[in-house]
């Protein structure tokens, strides 16, 4: 159809402010958000070259990434982060940018924050200096994770200059299965398009899985978008979004409300809309994932094995073998009854309220395996807010897991917490790359319900079978 | 921002896919604000826990120790977006990457530290690489951003493509800010519509404030 438009398309264009004389185009950026690892480099480079930040009001800065997890935490808790925080503190002040500092009611992981206030908004451009800003696309907003010298660059001029992307949809059919959620069908759609699969393309998601998912879901969908090399995923807002984001602290209320949801009905893609590529992928008979190896798209069900290498392109053999080796595998291994050390539930992929009630319900008149250690890490203090007042803490910590403070924690274990060399570590967290969470340490990928049954069980085991649901 | 208009040096093979910067880079915030560079990188492969040094791997090699050109595999830079990815490999010298694809985020990141990213692919990335093995550092490979060539020992020059903007950018030295503010009044345009037009965007307030 002539003149039909993505809703990729239609966000670019209507935040194109120019082109550049070196062809690149300028798209403004709506929300810019920072965290306490990269922006401190990017305030000071700034005041050295005498310049202001552009928009103060549209720029916000979150306390995430080196902030301890533990209760009553100061700046000093975590004592090789406090220059950070205090550097994020300060640069923040100076521009006067809103800071989410530690004690502040609503601090958390920026990506959890910016769509559970309502700063982020369906058609809006959101920026952030780390590459899961894509997570917030699940509410149909664009947005682009970036550098230390664009964040610079976006502070000072409140544009990104980029190479338009080309236009990749991924249509998810069928129905899940109980237990199965986002982050299964994220690590599915890695696996079928690889590691740099969507490199060059933003991503929509379409199809009724995706209609059918809460926002909290596409907010999991979209964080993964990353791990397949693109920057940007996003999902056409609907009625679920719109009856999300009403009455959110930030978002538009009265009048405007009304103008907004006017604007944003006309947002998702026109029937006809061309797409450079598109893939179609049946999620019907989908089981629980989780990662064998060492990038995301090493994946396989609950009952799978680790691949035979036999079975692996011959261009791959020599990085699979050097996957499993590091995971501690042998060929052909199968994942369910392995023993596990450790369990992490948090970060910005599977840190949100749903996802800590699923881990509970798991969790609820049970106990974590002796020897093991698990960790639950609320998304942001509201989430955490939120699950106390339903008592998710207390059954948390009656089955022996740790309740933190919220942040990062061991998703980049940038905080100090991490595992010991060779523990194995089931994570709800978006990278399973060798020592992410420390040296040596084997990180399988898991959504929160495998998690949370892997802490009781001490081994890797189906949640359905734990439950007596298979 | 330095021009760049090519590259003469040692060329490293670490011909790997998927290369990331989290091993490229590991954060270690023991090591401050402003760590070395040069130590951290690739630190967990080059280094034991204890810091002595990791003989056979290629960085450490003597040949290797101040390469100007890395040549790996496919995916180079996906992961993190962390710019000091870059900044070590800037820190030992290596101002020129090529790799059968590379990481969105990383080449934007290469490209604002007139570090050349490069995709070379097929038969073309087959001969660099085996050429770049067999000359084992012994001898100079050259990269001509004007002529948009790959010269070394072993063979005929490799012709590669660039993004005509990226190669303007690195060969003029930009400066991506001053480029960018010939555009603040196009800029302030665009705020005073989207304001009229869609001003939830141009307002982000806290209503409860
Ligand atoms: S939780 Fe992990 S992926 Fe998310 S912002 Fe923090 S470090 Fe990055």
């Amino acid at each position: 159809m002539q003149g039909a438009k993505t809703l990729f398309d239609k966000i670019w264009s209507q935040h194109l402010v120019g082109r550049r004389v070196d062809g690149r185009e300028l798209i403004y950026i709506d929300r810019h958000v920072l965290h306490d690892l990269h922006a401190p480099h990017a305030f000071e480079k700034l005041a050295n070259a005498g310049r202001a930040v552009s928009r103060p009001d549209l720029t916000f800065s979150m306390q995430d990434h080196s902030v301890s997890v533990l209760p009553g935490r100061t700046d000093d808790t975590y004592a090789e982060g406090a220059a950070f925080v205090r550097a994020m503190r300060e640069g923040s002040k100076r521009n006067n940018v809103r800071v989410f500092d530690l004690g502040d009611p609503e601090q958390g992981i920026s990506h959890v924050v910016a769509p559970e206030l309502g700063m982020v908004l369906p058609g809006a451009t959101h920026a952030v200096p780390d590459s899961h800003a894509c997570t917030v696309g699940g509410l149909g907003a664009l947005a682009f994770g970036c550098g230390t010298t664009e964040l610079e660059h976006i502070l000072a001029t409140q544009v990104i200059a980029l190479s338009r992307p080309k236009r990749l949809r991924v249509n998810l059919e069928g129905k899940l299965k109980p237990y199965v959620a986002a982050k299964d069908v994220a690590l599915h759609i890695i696996a079928h398009l690889g590691v740099s699969g969507g490199a060059g393309y933003a991503i929509e998601y379409a199809g009724p899985v995706v209609r059918a998912m809460s926002i909290e879901s596409r907010l999991t969908l979209c964080n993964l978008t990353i791990e397949m090399g693109s920057r940007s995923g996003l999902v056409a807002p609907d009625d679920t979004t719109f009856q999300w984001l009403a009455g959110r602290p930030w978002a538009p209320e009265g009048a405007q409300w009304d103008a907004a949801l006017a604007h944003w009905r006309t947002l998702p893609s026109d029937e006809g809309a061309f797409y450079d590529r598109e893939v179609t992928i049946d999620c019907t008979q989908l089981d629980p994932q989780i990662t064998w190896g060492t990038e995301p798209s090493q994946v396989t069900g609950v009952g799978g094995r680790a691949p035979e290498l036999d079975d692996v392109e011959p261009t791959r053999r020599a990085a699979t073998q050097k996957a499993l080796a590091y995971m501690g595998l042998s060929p052909g291994a199968a994942l369910e009854g392995l023993a596990v050390d450790r369990v992490f539930i948090g970060s910005c992929t599977n840190s949100r309220l749903p996802d800590l009630e699923i881990a509970a319900a798991i969790a609820k008149g049970r106990k974590v395996a002796p020897g093991l250690v698990a960790m639950v890490v609320p998304g942001s203090s509201t989430v955490k807010r939120q699950a106390e007042a339903r008592g998710l803490d207390k059954i948390f910590t009656d089955a022996g897991f740790m309740w933190g403070e919220s942040g990062c924690s061991m998703c980049a274990s940038t905080n100090g917490d991490t595992a010991a060399p060779q523990e194995r570590v089931l994570s709800t967290t978006n990278r399973n790359f060798e020592n992410r969470q420390g040296r040596g340490v084997r990180t399988h990928l898991v959504g929160p319900a495998l998690a949370a049954a892997a802490a009781i069980a001490g081994k890797i085991v189906d949640v359905r079978k734990l439950t007596g649901e298979a | 921002m330095q021009s760049l208009t090519h590259v003469t040096g040692v060329a490293v093979p670490m011909i790997e896919d998927d290369l990331n910067t989290d091993q490229m880079a590991p954060l270690q915030l023991a090591k401050g604000l402003k760590p070395d560079y040069a130590d951290l990188l690739f630190k967990r492969r080059r280094q034991n826990p204890d810091g002595s040094l990791i003989a056979d791997y290629v960085l450490n090699q003597p040949q290797f120790t101040a390469p100007s050109i890395l040549v790996a595999g496919s995916n180079f830079g996906c992961g993190s977006s962390r710019e000091s990815a870059v900044w070590c490999l800037y820190a030992v010298g290596i101002r020129c990457v090529i790799a059968r694809s590379i990481a969105d985020i990383f080449r934007e990141n290469c490209l604002q530290n007139g570090v050349l990213p490069i995709e070379l692919d097929g038969a073309a990335m087959d001969g660099l690489q085996q050429r770049v093995l067999a000359a084992n550092g012994a001898a100079h490979f050259n990269v001509d951003l004007e002529a948009q060539t790959i010269d070394g020992p072993g063979g005929e020059a490799i012709g590669f493509d660039v993004r005509a903007s990226d190669k303007l950018r690195l060969i003029e030295g930009l400066d991506e800010i001053g480029l960018t503010m010939k555009h603040a009044s196009e800029i302030r345009a665009w705020e005073a519509q989207t304001l009229a037009d869609t001003p939830w965007l141009q307002q982000a307030r806290d209503k409860r404030a």
